[in-house]
């Protein structure tokens, strides 16, 4: 099933991508179109934020990746590299499990 | 380098999510969009189904139509290599590639990127994916705080208006609110559909 999902999910990125080069220039041309694409990556990544934050599963939980997402957003103000704000977000985490224990 | 670094964690994130070596390599090849692969792991990683990963990966990468209908006309590529300039149609080399003023330069920075970032992205994935596969609870590092820090990096560079900020609020608090009520992943598409009707509704 991963496997199906996987292959499935990289061919419509594929398609996209080649869309893009291939189809008539007018279509995409249209500014609904190029006003509302951009928004989806932002819709989505900002949804995947809150979810991936505050649940597990199907709860809604607050615990150490709060703190965690904070620590992150500083480091993102602070305009630290990709790999120095996900480090620092798990870092936090880590610690302050061992804190709790 | 960055995208190397940028590489490692999606392969330690996609190997804490669940997925083999051999899936967590197969989607740096196959995917090669960041956003989209981080995507798919994290709904995963968070016990959603497959699909709903599926799902969430393309309508991020519905971004690189836009991406390459700029590059179509620098690079106008035809015959075999569409298909392979195709793969390569990112925000990096896309980025890189309108930067220039002269149209060979354009192209020589387009393949040149994409074949170096083609490389680094997937030593760096192979690398993450390994170092995490050794250890054997992905918590105690924190690696599960770690999928929420490697959205808000992609997503703060969007952010630099003030529709899109607000656009992000509301789905942060929409995604949040729905959860508990439908299958995990699920508040992601409910989004995009929200997101889909104000772009193109709105006057």
């Amino acid at each position: 099933m991963i496997w199906a999902g996987l292959l499935v999910a990289s061919a419509s990125c594929y398609a996209f991508k080649l869309a893009g080069l291939s189809i008539p220039q007018r279509w995409l041309e249209d500014p609904r179109i190029q006003r509302t694409v951009p928004l989806i990556p932002v819709a989505l990544l900002a949804a995947l934020v809150g979810t991936q934050t505050f649940s597990t599963g199907h709860h809604l939980v607050f615990d150490v990746r709060a703190a965690a997402l904070v620590v992150a957003v500083i480091a993102v103000v602070l305009r630290a590299p990709f790999l120095v704000v996900v480090a620092v977000a798990a870092a936090t985490a880590a610690l302050l499990r061992l804190v709790q224990l | 380098m960055a995208s190397a670094a940028y590489a490692i964690s999606f392969g330690a994130i996609s190997t804490a999510a669940g997925l083999s070596l051999i899936q967590t390599c197969a989607l740096s090849v196959l995917m090669f969009t960041g956003a989209s692969q981080f995507a798919m792991v994290g709904v995963f990683g968070a016990g959603g189904s497959v699909w709903a990963g599926a799902v969430a990966a393309a309508l991020l990468g519905s971004r690189n139509a836009l991406y390459g209908l700029r590059l179509s006309s620098l690079l106008s590529v035809r015959g075999w290599r569409r298909p392979l300039a195709a793969h390569f149609v990112i925000d990096e080399t896309t980025a890189m590639s309108i930067a220039r003023d002269d149209l060979e330069l354009s192209r020589f920075a387009f393949w040149a990127t994409g074949f170096a970032l083609f490389t680094f992205w997937n030593m760096g994935t192979l690398i993450g994916a390994l170092a995490t596969h050794a250890i054997s609870n992905p918590k105690v590092f924190g690696l599960d705080a770690a999928p929420p820090a490697a959205f808000l990096a992609l997503l703060a560079p969007r952010l630099r208006a003030r529709e899109p900020l607000a656009i992000a609020i509301a789905a942060a608090v929409v995604a949040i609110v729905a959860l508990p009520f439908v299958p995990v992943g699920v508040p992601l598409l409910i989004v995009a559909l929200l997101v889909l009707l104000y772009g193109l509704l709105k006057r």
